[in-house]
């Protein structure tokens, strides 16, 4: 199982992943899938912009990547993650987790996201609808938690 | 008798910024010579204080720093050894 991740500024399509995932076999009984939007904050964000460190971006989510395959027996593990300026209601990061039973596939997704949120090095910055630009978002302590019960 | 000062031993790295600590410091990245002596990341950053107000205003509050060796994530004890990148930026907010 060799984990596909792309680092990407285009959109994505999630049924075309889950096609190449699982085409040309049957070996699959699970596919959980999950998909980050960007909010419009009640109105008041015209735009994310991710910064992101290329190179290490890549590596890191792969690194994720092992750790998950190591758990849980995926038979296949795809996470996308754009960069660039993303307007409300577009997609910034996809995890697929397939496996044959559904319960390590929700794991694995679950595991990918909360690790990717707290490990990969993306940074976003919001972009005002009254034309100003915003402050760097901060990391929620809630997200640290959320990756460190998978130690427990 | 002659007393030649020794030069310092130095060696050269690629510094990278990302996000507030690139604004703070000013440069996306930048080659230095740092000396040869500095062990740990903490080492580095109290050097880098001392280089200016940008890098004394980026590292402010170094608890919240994150740092990387060679583009895997590493904590300020953790030895510099032979690393040819090092990168420092705020908590990631990806996802």
């Amino acid at each position: 199982m060799t984990p596909i991740i792309r680092i990407q500024h285009e959109d994505f399509d999630l049924s075309d992943e889950i096609a190449a995932l699982s085409y040309g076999r049957a070996d699959i009984g699970a596919v959980v899938s999950f998909i980050g939007l960007c909010r419009d904050e009640a109105g008041t964000l015209a735009a994310l912009e991710l910064e992101h460190y290329p190179g290490m971006a890549e590596a890191e989510i792969a690194r994720v990547a092992c750790e998950a395959a190591a758990r849980w027996p995926l038979l296949g593990l795809v996470a996308i993650h754009r960069y660039g300026l993303v307007r409300p209601g577009e997609q910034i990061v996809m995890v697929l987790a397939a496996s044959a039973h559904r319960r390590a596939a929700f794991e694995a997704a679950d595991f990918m996201m909360d690790y990717l949120k707290t490990r990969a090095p993306f940074w976003k910055r919001e972009h005002r609808a009254d034309g100003t630009l915003g402050g760097w978002v901060e990391a929620k302590a809630g997200d640290d938690d959320a990756a460190e019960r998978w130690n427990r | 008798m002659n007393a030649t000062a020794p030069l310092a031993a130095t060696r050269t790295v690629k510094l990278v910024y990302f996000a507030w600590m690139r604004e703070r410091v000013g440069v996306p990245s930048e080659t230095l010579d740092i000396p040869a002596d500095l062990a740990t990341i903490a080492d580095l950053v109290r050097w880098l204080k001392t280089r200016g107000e940008n890098y004394e205003a980026a590292f402010a509050n170094e608890a919240v720093v994150r740092a990387a060796l060679d583009q895997v994530h590493a904590k300020p004890h953790a030895a510099l050894g032979s690393a040819r990148e090092i990168a420092f930026f705020p908590p990631m907010t990806g996802g």
